[in-house]
């Protein structure tokens, strides 16, 4: 991988130092199905007619303009949006063919299995160890051998074993941007959840932890269905395996990510990718 | 004009103002500080004992005046000259003394006003000695003699080093006489009580009298009573020895008057006293002013169990409020749907904070003495009915009515706190599949801690203060024992207890003696000051404490 370069319009997949990925997304298994989904924040329309497919244990990223729902259909991903007042939805998304608006569903549980991380690093004002054990605390009472495995593998996970191994018990907070967020990925997979949902991980972050976050979300992507928001199209490119475009709060195109940023079928996603947009 | 405009403009005069405002906060509060510190502790300082020749008010008579002064002031010889007292032509004022002469028993008054004039011939001879003693108040006088069992042991010079001998063997004993007064009698008495109450319980609920139950609380009954015996033999003895040994001293007016050992708290004599002697008897005054029991109608001794008593209320206060109000707080801000109910909710629990205290002393007398506490003793008490067990004001009522004053703070604040957590901290845990109450408990709670205990030290602050309510629901002039004491079950909430504040208010005001009394109400206020301070930094030492622990998120 190369350094990243300054967030610019325009993208040449071609410059970019990365495997071809030629992919179909008929020959893979799916995640999650999203099917006519509606979305309203009181009276506005946030969402409209959203249908798609996410693969499972790929990388999907969201790309377009602010305010054109990306963010919004993520946190319907794990119903983050039920937070909202206001909020109305209509349509379901499914998760391995399970409905996961269903009112029976248990929401926690479903936040279990659908992992989240925000743009701006959130760690709980406790220490790093008790930042990761959080979720398994909260699942149960385990064992304290138990736990220390976890943690260790979530760390080494996330790539930030060996920074903070010797200073566990310290406060999170005395973490760097860039420590902090991959923190948070390691909160977020020491649960073992099927799908990671990554909401603008590295907006925040400087160049280097920036490609820090790239690189771990490349490792990961074996094990995880991940589904990363980025305003960054060159990040887009580099990290994902499929991409949708949207424009307010439509869906344009989802696709393979090199057929998308070489090869657009719509003229909208065109004019995006190559910084005819606005 | 134009340079005051541009000063103006500059931002100096508002600068200037701020400073002066401060400055003038800070003069006044250690005005007051300082002002309640000199005129309180100042008393427990030995003052020297003058002898010297008064002229009566008649101008024929001499008398022989002994005592301390007390207070001087200034009086217009007019006032004097209306009043009936020659004054020479051309004065304009006059200065008088309040002198202490103690000696209530033989003389009636222990205070009594001489112009300065009058006083002829001072002078400070060091054998004047004075006695603090349990009743009657200061003795001032010469020491003659002293006596065992009536008989002569030391005379003259001698007579000064056996009375301290023998007071030392006298204090002793008393200490021992009021430990079994006060401890083992006490414990007896309250066994003695309880088994009357537990005698009359099973009356109550016929039991039969012959059952095996009398039988075991007569048998108890009779250990208690022969312990009780056992102790009263003691006591008997010890009594009989601290009345062994007695003193004859000479009072102003040339009498001599025997004083027995047993009254006697401490002898000295202050005119002998050099610097080290006199700071070293200020310092067991003042130790004495903060650990013992009240004497003479509260106007001498210490004032222990008023301390004890605020601070229990305090803590019992804080005990009941926090949860109270913390729980409110979450419901109006967590889970209470936020419309025109809930705003109507905190404007009235913001106007709540604002009702004078005294209203809540009566809701307190009606509603928890009265209402509650009568029923509780309809249920749980009946065996000592009539007397009332809760249905009195206590120490158990007087805390729940300050918890009353002091929960809309602590709802204030802790909500506060709350809406302060940031979102993303929420969403965080909330994404790991916790649930809102997991997330409450496991993260929202304890981040928003140190603004609930904010609220709570902003409660102590009120509570420790407020006297007005707690008139009506549990302070008394004089508890006899203590909320908490070895006694099962050891915290006795619905005993009435001593207050700092009321204190105060009794000692100034409601004392026969308000002369003596007058530096005990500073010196009270100023400990009044300190318990206030003391149990504020103790909270504030938590709440850094725990602000350092969960600093929220910075960026």
């Amino acid at each position: 991988m190369t350094e990243p370069t300054a967030i610019t319009h325009g993208v040449d997949i071609n410059s970019l130092d990365r495997e071809p990925r030629q992919r179909s997304l008929q020959d893979e298994k799916l995640c999650l199905e999203v099917k006519d989904l509606n979305l309203y924040y009181g009276e506005k329309q946030a969402l409209t007619g959203i249908n798609m497919q996410i693969p499972k244990q790929r990388v999907s990223a969201f790309i377009g303009p602010s305010g054109c729902g990306k963010s919004t259909l993520l946190r319907c991903f794990n119903r983050m949006n039920d937070l909202v007042d206001g909020v109305r939805i209509d349509g379901n998304i499914e998760i391995d063919g399970e409905d996961m608006y269903n009112p029976h569903v248990n929401v926690a549980e479903l936040r279990r299995r659908v992992g989240m991380v925000f743009q701006k690093p959130n760690p709980f004002p406790k220490s790093i160890y008790e930042n990761v054990a959080y979720g398994l605390r909260i699942q149960g009472n385990p064992g304290k051998r138990e736990l220390d495995e976890v943690v260790e593998k979530a760390l080494k996970a996330a790539a930030l074993w060996d920074e903070v191994k010797d200073r566990l018990h310290d406060s999170a907070l005395g973490l760097s941007g860039g420590q902090q967020q991959r923190l948070v990925i390691a909160r977020a997979i020491a649960i073992e959840p099927e799908v990671l949902l990554l909401d603008e991980p590295a907006s925040a972050l400087d160049p280097i932890s920036t490609l820090k976050i790239e690189e771990l979300i490349y490792e990961l992507k074996d094990r995880y269905t991940i589904v990363i928001v980025t305003h960054n199209m060159q990040q887009a490119a580099r990290v994902s395996d499929y991409t949708a475009f949207m424009f307010m709060g439509e869906l344009v195109e989802f696709g393979d990510t090199d057929t998308l940023f070489t090869n657009p079928r719509k003229k909208q996603t065109e004019d995006y990718i190559t910084g005819r947009y606005g | 004009m134009r340079n005051l405009k541009t000063w103006f403009r500059s931002g100096s005069p508002w600068v200037w103002m701020n400073a002066g405002a401060v400055t003038a906060s800070i003069v006044m509060v250690s005005a007051l500080i300082i002002l309640i510190a000199v005129r309180g502790l100042g008393h427990f300082w030995a003052k020297p004992i003058f002898e010297a020749e008064f002229v009566e008010a008649n101008g024929s008579s001499t008398i022989r005046l002994i005592g301390e002064i007390h207070d001087s002031e200034i009086v217009p010889a007019e006032r004097l000259r209306e009043s009936g007292v020659q004054v020479d032509e051309g004065v304009d004022s006059l200065r008088r003394f309040l002198v202490k002469t103690g000696n209530r028993d033989t003389g009636g008054l222990d205070f009594r006003w001489a112009l300065e004039s009058r006083i002829q011939n001072k002078r400070y001879p060091e054998e004047l000695i004075a006695l603090e003693r349990y009743e009657w108040g200061n003795f001032y006088g010469y020491l003659k003699s002293v006596k065992q069992n009536g008989k002569l042991v030391a005379e003259g010079d001698e007579a000064w080093e056996a009375l301290q001998q023998r007071l030392e063997r006298a204090g002793e004993l008393h200490s021992q006489i009021k430990e079994i007064e006060r401890n083992a009698i006490g414990a007896v008495n309250y066994k003695l009580e309880r088994l009357r109450l537990a005698e009359r319980r099973l009356e109550l609920d016929k039991v039969e009298s012959g059952s095996r139950k009398y039988l075991s609380i007569a048998e108890e009954r009779a250990v208690l009573q022969q312990e009780y015996e056992g102790l009263q033999k003691n006591l008997n003895e010890l009594l009989e020895q601290v009345n062994r040994d007695s003193i004859t001293a000479e009072v102003m007016d040339g009498r001599v008057v025997d004083i027995s050992l047993a009254h006697v708290v401490r002898a000295y004599r202050p005119n002998a006293m050099g610097m080290f002697s006199k700071i070293g008897f200020y310092l067991s005054k003042l130790w004495e002013f903060v650990s013992d029991d009240p004497r003479e109608a509260n106007t001498e001794g210490g004032i222990f169990p008023a301390i004890f008593g605020t601070v229990l209320m305090v803590i019992l206060m804080s005990i009941f409020v926090t949860p109270f109000g913390v729980i409110a707080a979450v419901y109006l801000r967590e889970y209470a749907r936020q419309g025109p109910l809930t705003r109507t909710i905190r404007i009235a629990v913001n106007n709540l904070a604002g009702v004078p205290s005294i209203v809540y002393g009566v809701f307190g007398l009606g509603f928890f003495v009265y209402f509650l506490g009568g029923n509780i003793d309809q249920l749980f008490f009946p065996e000592s009915l009539p007397a009332p067990t809760f249905g009195t004001p206590g120490l158990l009522w007087a805390s729940l009515t300050m918890a009353i004053l002091t929960v809309p703070v602590v709802i204030v604040a802790t909500e506060e706190g709350l809406s302060r957590i940031p979102r993303a901290i929420r969403e965080g845990s909330l994404a790991l599949g916790a649930t809102k109450a997991e997330t409450l408990w496991r993260t929202v709670l304890p981040m928003a801690s140190p603004a609930m205990m904010t609220g709570l030290i902003l409660a102590v602050a009120r509570a420790a203060g407020e006297v007005a309510p707690l008139m009506l629901v549990g302070v008394v002039k004089m508890a006899p024992s203590l909320g908490l004491d070895g006694n099962y079950p050891f915290l006795h909430l619905d005993r009435k207890f001593m207050h700092l504040g009321f204190h105060i208010y009794d000692v100034g005001f409601q004392s026969p003696n308000v002369e003596a009394a007058r530096p005990l109400v500073y010196a009270t206020a100023l400990l009044l000051v300190l318990v206030i301070v003391l149990l504020n930094l103790a909270a504030i030492a938590i709440r850094n404490h725990l602000r350092e622990k969960y600093r929220a998120l910075e960026h």
